[in-house]
């Protein structure tokens, strides 16, 4: 992977991070439920742990893809699929439908996988890692990191999911911790901007790109 | 459309909720009892800056007759916030209402014009009963997975078991009946939840042949109406528990759990005790992880001469309270009992839930006492208060005296009338009922009124999911 691919993966990972459905806010009303910051830092690994599996399976399956096949079908398929889920989720208004609050540690990494996975939080992933295929043997690349057959390349998703998940737990935790101690959730009524809007709006954009990169 | 920013009228936490600016406009429940008109959505100036202050400003009627408008509900609050599973950039805009007598749900919009609500949507009792097998819908509440709705019967022949249907949060078509395993449940009225625990509370009444052709004495003192709890896990929607009364505490009726989301406590009305007429209010709590369920309020019936009461209550010489609906402030302080029979309603301090402390009362209507508004001294009222419905800021009251149509015949045999009044609520509690705001008669267009819902949320309407502190 090269730099840039790594700082790519990372930005997600903040954006996914910041958005509120994702966890850190669900981290934060358990804290707050029990009165204990504890509770609450105990919630986000799980949260992110779920998240993890969720992207980490849509980027081995892209990597481990991209070994066996021609290096601009990934991104092409990849792309439509992209540009036809962040349409629906643009325009359809259902969301994610959970009863249930009080959750056990493995139960909040069933959540967290659920809740990415239904948001299509791996697939926004895929410019990114169908790069990977065109930048391998560029001269950008670190060296070293390229590695080859399928077993390898499916690896190499994984890390990417992992650098990914590391940038999105960072800002989550940050966010959490921020709003528990010092802001409070009042902030929520005025700065909870539509995410899902945003996100479906670059989950087309990233798509159109992934195509456009791809059929050069 | 959704929203870029949360509908401002979803608030975290019950002790933002109890900041929100005053209601302007209040949404009432008109029935013809009759059948012959078609029953309406009254919306009532709540601005006392308005120079229609008071006053009935907009009124809907429904394509429909017969329905009998009873219970309604937003399509979305607070709960839209919750962590899980959250929407908040929907809009509290649609009004769901259900006919108790048709089984008919509407949803109107309130949005263009929320003096002229619009009828957008009707479900047809054949909707609700093949999907849900349910009939009768009441109590309507914004749920984090849908809008649920509770109903009395079942979808084929007036009897039980009733339980609730859920209703798809957008397209509002019927998803299902809620339950997945109801135990031995069979009678339903009212619910709501701890919605932070899991938990959610059922009531009970009785079906749709128990109650619709009036109160049934021998059903009563034969104990057969509705007077145990359910306690159900919210996300499995299986029974966990029941607790019994005792079968002479007659129809457990409207749940009001606390706002605040660590407490795991509310209260109960029970109508009538079948040994002495009285009524009561009941708190359920738990206890090494088993509800309980205590009686915190006894209130006594009044002893009356034969001649001034209706033939139902002749044999027993006393008005009985009828305590029919209760409603706890947005900040769990003050509990609102409505003694429908004795034409009263009554304020406690409930700070303590197992000792609540009346600090206030108001009279207006009542059996015998046929007290008369302030403002209109010469109109001797009937019925009592009866729906009540609190401000979010838990400074205003609203009670409308109508109960149920074939229940309003038997207790108020000359007519139950219509009117709204107007309570106001000082700091540390008291009443006092506001001279300029009491919409009666003639007003209300020959309908009956029933529950009052506040324009952009009331005590009884939201969930929160965020602790105050």
């Amino acid at each position: 992977m090269s730099w840039g691919q790594l700082l790519a993966l990372a930005g997600l990972g903040a954006f996914h991070g910041l958005n509120p459905a994702m966890g850190w806010l669900f981290a934060v009303a358990r804290g707050m439920q029990e009165r204990s910051r504890l509770v609450l830092l105990k919630s986000l690994p799980p949260i992110a742990l779920g998240h993890l599996a969720s992207v980490a399976i849509v980027a081995s399956v892209v990597a481990a893809t991209e070994s066996v096949v021609a290096g601009n079908v990934v991104g092409i398929v990849g792309g439509i699929v992209l540009v036809a889920f962040g349409l629906w989720r643009l325009l359809s208004e259902r969301h994610f439908r959970w009863a249930g609050m009080r959750l056990s540690t493995p139960q909040l990494a069933g959540w967290s996988f659920l809740m990415s996975s239904a948001h299509g939080a791996g697939l926004m992933l895929l410019p990114v890692l169908a790069a990977g295929a065109t930048t391998a043997h560029a001269d950008h690349a670190m060296p070293g990191t390229r590695m080859d057959g399928t077993p390898v390349a499916a690896l190499e998703g994984l890390a990417a999911a992992g650098v990914h998940t590391l940038a999105m737990f960072a800002v989550m935790a940050a966010l959490a911790v921020a709003v528990y101690e010092f802001v409070g959730v009042n902030i929520l009524r005025r700065a909870w901007f539509n995410m899902d809007r945003l996100w479906a709006g670059v989950m087309v954009g990233a798509g159109a790109l992934t195509i456009a990169l791809s059929a050069n | 459309m959704t929203r870029w920013t949360p509908d401002p009228t979803f608030y975290p936490t019950p002790r933002d909720a109890a900041g929100a600016p005053a209601e302007k406009l209040a949404y009432v429940a008109a029935f013809d009892r009759a059948a012959e008109q078609p029953d309406a959505i009254a919306v009532i100036d709540t601005d006392p800056g308005s120079d229609t202050y008071g006053r009935v400003v907009g009124w809907t009627d429904l394509p429909h007759t017969g329905d009998e408008l009873h219970h309604f509900g937003w399509n979305a609050c607070s709960s839209a916030l919750c962590p899980t599973a959250p929407h908040p950039h929907v809009e509290r805009r649609y009004l769901i209402v259900p006919g108790l007598r048709s089984s008919r749900i509407y949803v109107l919009d309130t949005k263009d014009d929320p003096r002229a609500p619009r009828l957008v949507k009707e479900i047809p009792a054949e909707e609700l009963a093949a999907k849900a097998d349910y009939s009768r819908p009441h109590t309507i509440h914004c749920g984090p997975d849908g809008i649920y709705v509770s109903a009395l019967g079942n979808g084929r022949d007036g009897g039980g078991p009733g339980g609730i249907a859920v209703l798809d949060h957008t397209t509002f078509d019927v998803r299902g009946q809620w339950e997945a395993d109801r135990g031995d449940q069979h009678l339903a009225y009212d619910f709501w939840w701890h919605l932070t625990r899991d938990v959610l509370v059922t009531s009970e009444w009785g079906t749709p042949d128990m109650i619709e052709n009036g109160i049934d004495p021998e059903l009563l003192l034969g104990r057969q109406y509705g007077h145990r709890l359910h306690f159900w896990d919210l996300a499995k929607r299986t029974l966990v528990q029941s607790v019994d009364l005792g079968d002479q505490y007659q129809m457990t009726l409207e749940l009001r759990p606390a706002h605040e989301p660590t407490k795991e406590y509310g209260f109960v009305g029970v109508v009538v005790s079948v040994e002495d007429l009285s009524a009561s209010i009941w708190v359920w709590h738990r206890e090494a992880g088993e509800f309980k369920v205590t009686k915190v309020i006894d209130i006594p019936a009044e002893p009356a001469a034969t001649e001034d009461l209706p033939p139902a209550l002749q044999p027993f010489g006393a008005v009985p309270p009828l305590v029919t609906d209760i409603d706890l402030s947005v900040d769990d302080k003050f509990l609102y009992v409505s003694c429908w029979g004795t034409g009263e309603l009554k304020q406690y301090d409930v700070s303590d839930p197992f000792h609540p402390v009346e600090v206030g009362s108001v009279r207006l209507g009542g059996i015998v006492g046929r007290v008369a508004h302030p403002s209109f001294p010469d109109e001797r009222l009937a019925g009592g208060p009866q729906m009540v419905e609190v401000s979010r800021d838990g400074r205003r009251v609203y009670v409308t005296n109508s109960l149920y149509g074939s229940w309003d015949d038997q207790f108020y045999p000359d007519g139950v009338g219509a009117w709204l009044a107007k309570i106001d609520v000082a700091a540390e509690g008291g009443l006092t009922l506001d001279p300029k705001f009491f919409p009666h008669g003639d007003e209300f267009r020959g309908r009956r009124v029933h529950q009052t819902r506040l324009q952009g949320g009331d005590a009884s309407s939201d969930s929160y999911c965020f602790p105050s502190a």
